[in-house]
This record gives C-alpha cells, structure tokens and sequence, in this order.
C-alpha cells in the first residue's frame, strides 16, 4: 500500500488513491480529498460525510447511495447535486471508506 | 532539497472519476412485465446513473405493466416455464414439476416468494426504483404503439415519465448510445 502525504498528514492509500485506514481520517484530509476531484465543502456536505463514516463504523461496510438516502434522510438528488455525477464513489473517497459493494 | 527526504512518500494519487470523458450513453428497452423481469433493467439503469452515464429507459410491449400506474405495483411472477424455480422444501432444495406450476396459486405464492426474497436484500419496489432512477437523472420514455394499444395516455402512466414517444423519435434520442433490450 502506497504511503502519501494529504494535508500534512502521512495516509495510507490503494493504488486509486482511496483511504484504507478509516482511523487516519481527518476534516482537513476529507477537505483536501475533496479540493483533488474539484469539490468545495459545505456544511451540507460533511453532513453526509459524517453520515457516510458513522454507518461505516456501525455496519462494517460503505452505504450505497440509496442507503445514504433512506438511513441517512439525503435525497438521491441531492446527493447527485452535492457529489456530482458518480456520487457514491466520491462520497466514499471524500469520506475515507472503501467504494460501496452493493448493487443499488 | 535533497533526495533523501521523505523517502518512503509517494506522489498523490487522485481516482479517475472519468468526469471529463462521459460521453457514454445507455438506453435499456423494457419489453417485459414480470416481476423478475423488471429488476433486470432496473439494477442496471440505476448502477449507470450512479456511474454517471446517461441512462434512458425505454418501455414497450408487456413493459408497459412497468409504467402504468394502476399495475405498477402489482407485477407477477410465474414459475411455469421456468426450470431454474427450485423450492425450500424440508431442507432441500426442490425442483417442482412443470405440470404443477399452472395450478391455481402458484403465481400468487411465486410471486409473494420473490417480494420476499427481494425485501430480504433491501431492495426497492418497482415504484421506489423507478423514484430513485428518475431522481438520479434517468429518463423514462413510454412507447407510442404500446400506449395506443393499452389505450392510455400520461395521465395513466407512472408520474416520472418524461413523454410517449414513437419508435423513431427514440431510435434518433439513442444515437451512439449503448442498447440493451430486456
């Protein structure tokens, strides 16, 4: 596992660039994640970011969009507003938790 | 700077989320009415809307059950015919005779087998999918011919419908697109 530096801090990453030790996360990590796929942060989206990390922690595995949007009350759209286009693969990047494995 | 510092350090790596390079584009013919066939088409069209491919549904024929309001949420499941139906039958699993499958109640109780099966994964009811598809930015387009046939028009379709369109209008919408017909 290729060992990088985000925001000051020593992460491990796999050869995508996604986090593998959920514990290395930060805000400032998450945030500089983000600015690397051209994605400003608002309060908005670290709501769905914590969500993303709490379910992780409580479920073992990375919510699907339709989870974020039925566990977590984020509507579809507005995922695909805040993360456009592949949101639940930008969600996952940003938030530091492997890609979802389920299919919907 | 030297090259002895940070030595263990490698350059950052960003995923390719492919934003630049989205031209690909899906349209899935929907042509069936069964419960199970359904999914098919659903599964697929959400996971490339989740992908961030343009994804236009198409329903045509028997897909029509799909889309019409009043039968949307009623879609069946018939086992007859279908030799890879097996039943949970005191621990095993059991292949029962096709002779038996059009007897009263086979469907109903198939039927009911499936939705379970299909809750038990957390799956969404032809509705909810249909929701979660048009809220991703899926389109939805019903067939020309088939409305005709069923004598129904907008009002008796499934809200998230864009338009009844004919089958030139879609074969134009679909240019360089990537075709599945379910």
């Amino acid at each position: 596992m290729p060992v990088t530096t985000i925001a000051g801090a020593e992460v491990h990453v796999n050869d995508e660039g996604f986090l593998t030790e959920f514990d290395e996360w930060s805000e400032d990590i998450g945030a500089a994640l983000a600015a690397n796929i051209g994605i400003e942060m608002t309060p908005r989206h670290w709501e769905v970011i914590h969500f993303l990390r709490e379910d992780f922690k409580a479920q073992g595995e990375t919510a699907t969009t339709r989870r974020v949007q039925n566990a977590g009350g984020f509507p579809t759209k507005e995922q695909f507003t805040l993360f456009p286009k592949k949101p639940a693969r930008k969600m996952a990047y940003i938030a530091g938790v492997p890609k979802p494995k389920g299919c919907v | 700077m030297t090259d002895t510092m940070e030595p263990t350090a490698a350059p950052m790596i960003v995923p390719d989320f492919g934003d630049d390079a989205s031209d690909r584009k899906l349209a899935i013919i929907c042509s069936k009415g069964n419960l199970d066939m359904a999914y098919p088409a659903l599964v697929l069209g959400n996971a490339a809307l989740g992908e961030g491919v343009e994804t236009h549904l198409f329903f045509t024929f028997w897909g029509f059950d799909m889309i019409i309001d009043s039968r949307m949420d009623n879609l069946q499941f018939s086992p007859a015919g279908n030799t890879a139906m097996h039943l949970p039958i005191r621990g095993k699993e059991v292949r029962i005779p096709q002779a038996l499958m059009p007897l009263p109640g086979m469907t109903g109780m198939a039927t009911k087998m499936l939705q379970d099966q299909l809750e038990e994964l957390d799956l969404p009811s032809v509705r909810d999918f249909l929701d979660q598809i048009v809220a991703a930015g899926g389109q939805l387009w019903a067939c020309r011919l088939s409305a005709d046939m069923n004598k129904v028009d907008m009002d008796d379709l499934y809200e998230g419908v864009t338009d009844i369109i004919n089958a030139s209008d879609f074969i134009e919408m679909t240019e360089g697109a990537q075709l599945l017909f379910i």
